[in-house]
Order: structure tokens, then C-alpha cells, then sequence
């Protein structure tokens, strides 16, 4: 390693800070107050700075690099959205402040809230959810209180794609749902005589990702909705791929009864590592009553010479709060700012580009990699990054090579539904020739694999740390020699 | 891939072995291979539990994926391989002998019909790959 811990780096009375002689009595701590056992390092400022220097170049991130993670949307975040949430009006607020006293924190909200009905075609929007994940929580939270209030107190299954995210059977499961799993069929849609089967008086929903973690879209997401509401259960839908659908595809026109957007990945903020999330939720007109609160609404419309007056309201049926306070503002302030930043045709184009530079890459890709479902594919793309006759080259090996190249690797053993899965999501923010430097690194890399597989069983040979034992990081928990009692 | 004689197989990758009434039930080399590098087994039952056919007796997580055991009886759980929370890896090494997973008295040991022989196992198996 490069750089040593700060533990390592520590010397015995060195310090950072001579505070001035005291001009007041000393007063010694009570005893019972005095540990000893905290093996606290010391250091001088500049160490500290170096250290932190040192170890903040190690990144790899969107700003130093291409990051193709699949099912993640990590294009870039505009520099203009920092600028905007730094402004002072908005960054010194405070969220015990009266709402008469911030009534342009919340008029950013509402108009939030609506940007993202109008680009969703859902009635009404919550803003408070905190990410993805919670934001499906919220959805089954929803679909439960739904079927309580209606006694349809036998209605206890959800319905999850094999294709799905882990978070959709994880939030069904906390919510208190049977959670049964639909096969794909050979084209990567669901499995409509699957679905039908479980099609009766105990369903509750379906969760479904459209496009899916495939990078497919499911051709047959009128007729699962359909089959869904008939049998009278919801359906959920996951924004988490609305990337490829801004300006194309409304998921309220379609019949989707709720739907979680991802603001950090649709509408650019930083995440994984970066920031937090924002998952937003969003319902149709009859299930309107029943989002999380805070939400933001006009208490008085005003008139010519006074604004409007915005204030928080809570639904009369409303699951609850699901966060402290109105969720992350900040992200939504950076959220707001690009969608007002591209407009309606702006955010088009970037479903336009997304989906374009997905298939370009894919077709390129398709030529060294088998592709399971060759399909002209949404935002992103699987590929098998295994070889049936090179048996000891597996997708983890293609990953760690491309570091060497250069590239943070793709979304590996993911979805589930594909052996040895490479998940590529380009994103509509990179140019050809970055796409094309990449498609050329897979491409030396399959011929590696076949020529000189050593090198990629080795990889990644160019980072400050080479391959992590995976398995002894999952089996062995304890980091450390010394725990805190 | 090892598929030995003898054993049943499910189509979930569970192998039984079957002796009298009792039935021990581990899961096979193919769905170790699947996983690949085992770190965690996480059980669902406890000894003289009783349990139905499809329950599930244990969740056995990987590097790269987590999956479920079911059972394909219903019976009384006779035994527990607790060696297993202190070395998942036993499911990689050999998953045949020391990485069983539990030991059933089966309430109808007919139930079990159903399941694959070694060779259909194959045969199943080289249609998936």
C-alpha cells in the first residue's frame, strides 16, 4: 500500500495545534470521565493534510474517469447543480426554520414535485423518501395499506421479476409480504403465463423494472399491467432505469400505480460514496391519499400583488413519515436545477443519448462477448464475461483487468439471470471516443484472456492494490487487533 | 462436475440421501459451483423443528450471490451441521460428505418421488450450462 494509516503514521507528542496558555483555574476532568484505552494518533497538521491528500487521490471517480456500472447511472453531475445548492439563501437554511421564513426552499420543492409528475405522468409526488430502496419500501408500505383499507386482508403476495433488484423482494419481505418470483422468458420479459398462474385473489402486486436490469424493454408491460390490475393487485414499477425513458415514455400513462424515481441517478447528483440518494415517490390518482408525508402545497394561491403561500401538508391516509424532516433537500436542489437546466427537450435527448451510446457500445462489445438476449437494448447492456473455451477466465478476472486499463469495471454477477454477468451502463454524458477506448480495452482483453491469461487471473497489476481476497474479507469480520470495549 | 450415484436431486440443487425414513440434504456440486466461494450459512430451522415440503432450511450467501435450500419433504429436523457456521467453505471443498446440511425424519418418505435421478441430474444440469 502507498500510503500507511494514520494509526502507522503517529509519533508520540507530536501535535497539530498549541492551544494559548490558559488564563482561567485549570479543572480536571472527573475520573469516571478519563479513559485511557483510546489509542488516539498524533500528529502534526501537515501530516494530517498529506495523509488525507494522499489517500483523496487514490479515488476513482466520475470526475477522473469513465464509470460504465450498470443499473448505478453514473454520468455526470453537472458542476452548476454544486454551485446552485451552495447559494446562501438555500444552503443556510435550517429545517426547524417556520415554513413562512423559507418559502423558497419550499417553492423549489413544488415545483420539483411537479417537474417530476408531469415527466413521470403520476398524479401526485412525495420528496421525502431517502433513496431508491426507500422509496420501494414506501411502495409496499402503500400497496399493504391499500389492501387494508379495501379488507382485502388475504391479498399477502408481491410479485418480483427473477430479473429484479435485490431491493425489490427485500422491501416486499419488510413490508410483510410473500414474496414469489416470476421467470423471464427467452426474450428477457416476464413470463405472462407465469404471471397468470399466480394471477388470483391473493395477490397483493408486482414490482417491475422497465426498462429491466437486462437493459431490456418489456415488451409485454401493457399486458402485465393489465393481468395485475385484474386480478386486482397493484403494481409497482422501479424508477431506477428511468434514464432511458425521459421524454419518451410516461410510466403513469401506462397504468404503473406507483413508481420510485432515483433523483441521483435520472437528474445527476452524486452517489456511491459521493453523496446521498433521493427516491421520490410518485402515485396515481387514486392512491394519492396515501404518500408519505411532508408534502409540499399552495395554502394560499395569492394574487397579483403576493405570491403564493406554500406550506406542508400530510395525506388523510397517509403511511407516515418515512424521514426526518422533508428528505435529502439537498438533493433536490441539485435535481431541480438540471431539469429546469435541460427543459423538456433537453431531457429527451438525454434518453435519446443514453439509449444510443448503449447500443453502440453493445454492438462493439457483442463481437468478443457472448450477448444472451441480443436485442436492440435500452440505457445498458449484459454480457457473459466468461469464454466456454477458456473454462478459468471468469467475469471477476475481466473486471480487475480493465482497472489496469484504466476503467472502473462494469456491475459484475449482476442480474442473477445471466451467467457470469458484465451489467454496461454508459450513460449519455460520454463521447464516442471514450466508448470506443473502452470497447478496444474489452476487445484486448478477450484476446489476453485467450493469449496470456495470467494476465488477467493477476490483475489488477497497476493499482496501489492489487487483488482483494474476496472471501476472506466476507468471512473474516474483525479488521483489527484492538476493539473498543 | 461430481453427481454420485445413489443421491436424489432436486431441481433447486438440493441432494438427498435417503436411509429408512431418515434423509440427509446438502446441496450439490453444480450449485456450489454456481455460487462459487461460500462465506456464510445462515439457517432457518432448529433441531425437532417440523417442516414442510418448500420451507426453506437455510440461506447460503457467497461472493457473489445469496440463495435458498428448500426442503423437498416434509418432516422433523433430526440434526443441524453446525460445523458449517465456522467453515462455509466446507460446501466448496465437499459437498457431498462433510457440508450436509441437515438430517430429516420424513413424515412420508414417497414425497421424495419426484426428484432426479444422478444421470436425469446431469442431463439437467448440461441443459442449463
Amino acid at each position: 500500500m502507498t500510503e500507511k494509516t494514520i494509526y502507522e503514521l503517529s509519533q508520540p507528542g507530536r501535535q497539530g495545534v498549541r492551544f494559548p496558555e490558559s488564563d482561567v483555574p485549570e479543572q480536571a476532568l472527573p475520573d469516571a470521565f478519563l479513559r485511557t484505552e483510546i489509542n488516539l494518533p498524533e500528529l502534526s497538521e501537515l501530516d494530517v493534510v498529506r495523509h488525507f491528500t494522499n489517500l483523496s487521490k487514490l479515488n476513482y471517480s466520475i470526475d477522473g474517469g469513465f464509470y460504465p456500472l450498470g443499473s448505478c447511472t453514473m454520468k455526470y453531475n453537472p458542476k452548476i447543480n454544486e454551485e446552485v445548492a451552495r447559494l446562501p439563501g438555500l444552503a443556510h437554511t435550517h429545517p426547524l426554520q417556520p415554513s413562512v421564513t423559507v418559502q423558497g426552499n419550499l417553492y423549489l420543492m413544488h415545483t420539483l414535485q411537479e417537474y417530476l409528475q408531469e415527466i413521470s405522468g403520476f398524479y401526485r409526488v412525495s420528496l421525502s423518501p431517502a433513496a431508491g430502496a426507500q422509496g420501494e419500501l414506501v411502495g409496499a408500505l402503500i400497496i399493504k395499506k391499500f389492501h387494508q383499507i379495501n379488507e382485502n386482508y388475504k391479498r399477502v403476495k408481491i410479485l418480483i421479476p427473477d430479473s429484479a433488484h435485490g431491493t425489490n423482494p427485500a422491501t416486499s419481505s419488510m413490508s410483510g409480504f410473500n414474496v414469489v418470483p416470476l421467470p423471464s422468458d427467452e426474450r428477457g420479459n416476464v413470463d405472462i403465463e407465469a404471471l397468470k398462474t399466480e394471477c388470483d385473489e391473493t395477490l397483493a402486486g408486482l414490482m417491475l423494472t422497465n426498462p429491466n436490469t437486462l437493459g431490456l424493454f418489456d415488451e409485454n408491460v401493457e399486458e402485465v399491467i393489465r393481468l395485475v390490475h385484474e386480478a386486482g393487485g397493484l403494481v409497482y414499477g422501479d424508477g431506477a432505469n428511468l434514464n432511458a425513458l425521459l421524454g419518451i415514455l410516461r410510466p403513469g400513462d401506462v397504468g404503473f400505480d406507483i413508481m420510485h424515481f432515483n433523483l441521483h441517478k435520472t437528474f445527476s447528483t452524486p452517489h456511491g460514496g459521493g453523496g446521498p440518494g433521493s427516491g421520490p415517490v410518485g402515485v396515481a390518482e387514486h392512491l394519492a391519499e396515501y404518500l408519505p408525508s411532508p408534502i409540499v402545497t399552495i395554502i394560499d394561491e395569492g394574487d397579483d400583488e403576493t405570491p403564493p403561500l406554500f406550506d406542508f401538508y400530510e395525506p388523510t391516509l397517509s403511511i407516515g413519515r418515512m424521514k426526518s424532516f422533508y428528505g435529502h433537500f439537498g438533493v433536490h436542489i441539485r435535481a431541480y436545477t438540471y431539469i429546469a437546466m435541460h427543459g423538456i427537450k433537453g431531457l429527451r435527448d438525454i434518453a435519446e443519448k443514453a439509449v444510443l451510446n448503449a447500443n453502440y457500445l453493445m454492438t462493439k462489445v457483442k463481437q468478443d462477448y457472448k450477448l444472451p438476449y441480443d436485442r436492440t437494448c435500452m440505457h445498458e447492456f449484459v454480457v457473459e464475461g466468461a469464454w466456454e473455451d477458456i473454462p478459468e477466465v471468469h467475469a471477476l478476472d475481466i473486471s480487475k483487468r480493465l482497472m489496469d486499463y484504466g476503467f472502473h469495471p462494469p456491475t459484475n454477477y449482476f442480474p442473477l439471470i445471466v451467467h457470469e454477468a458484465l451489467m454496461i451502463e454508459p450513460t449519455e454524458t460520454e463521447n464516442k471516443d471514450t466508448l470506443d477506448s473502452f470497447a478496444s480495452a474489452l476487445k484486448a482483453i478477450a484476446k489476453e484472456a485467450r493469449e496470456k491469461p495470467e494476465l488477467l487471473h493477476g490483475a489488477p497489476f497497476t493499482t496501489p492494490i492489487r487483488r482483494c481476497d474476496e472471501v476472506k474479507a466476507a468471512r473474516d469480520l474483525v479488521l483489527c487487533c484492538w476493539i473498543p470495549e | 462436475m461430481k453427481t454420485p450415484e445413489g443421491l436424489k436431486y432436486a431441481k433447486t440443487d438440493e441432494w438427498v440421501k435417503l436411509v429408512g425414513d431418515e434423509a440427509t440434504i446438502g446441496i450439490s456440486d453444480f450449485a456450489q459451483d454456481q455460487l462459487s466461494d461460500v462465506v456464510y450459512v445462515e439457517f432457518m430451522i432448529d433441531e425437532g423443528d417440523a417442516v414442510n415440503k418448500g420451507d426453506t432450511v437455510a440461506t447460503v450467501e457467497s461472493v457473489k450471490a445469496a440463495a435458498d435450500v428448500i426442503f423437498p419433504a416434509s418432516g422433523e429436523i433430526l440434526a443441524v451441521n453446525e460445523d458449517l457456521a465456522d467453515a462455509p467453505e466446507l460446501l466448496n471443498s465437499d459437498p457431498y460428505e462433510k457440508s450436509w446440511l441437515v438430517k430429516i425424519k420424513l413424515d412420508d418418505p414417497s414425497e421424495l418421488d419426484d426428484l432426479m435421478t444422478a444421470s436425469e441430474y446431469e442431463a439437467y444440469n448440461a441443459d442449463r450450462e
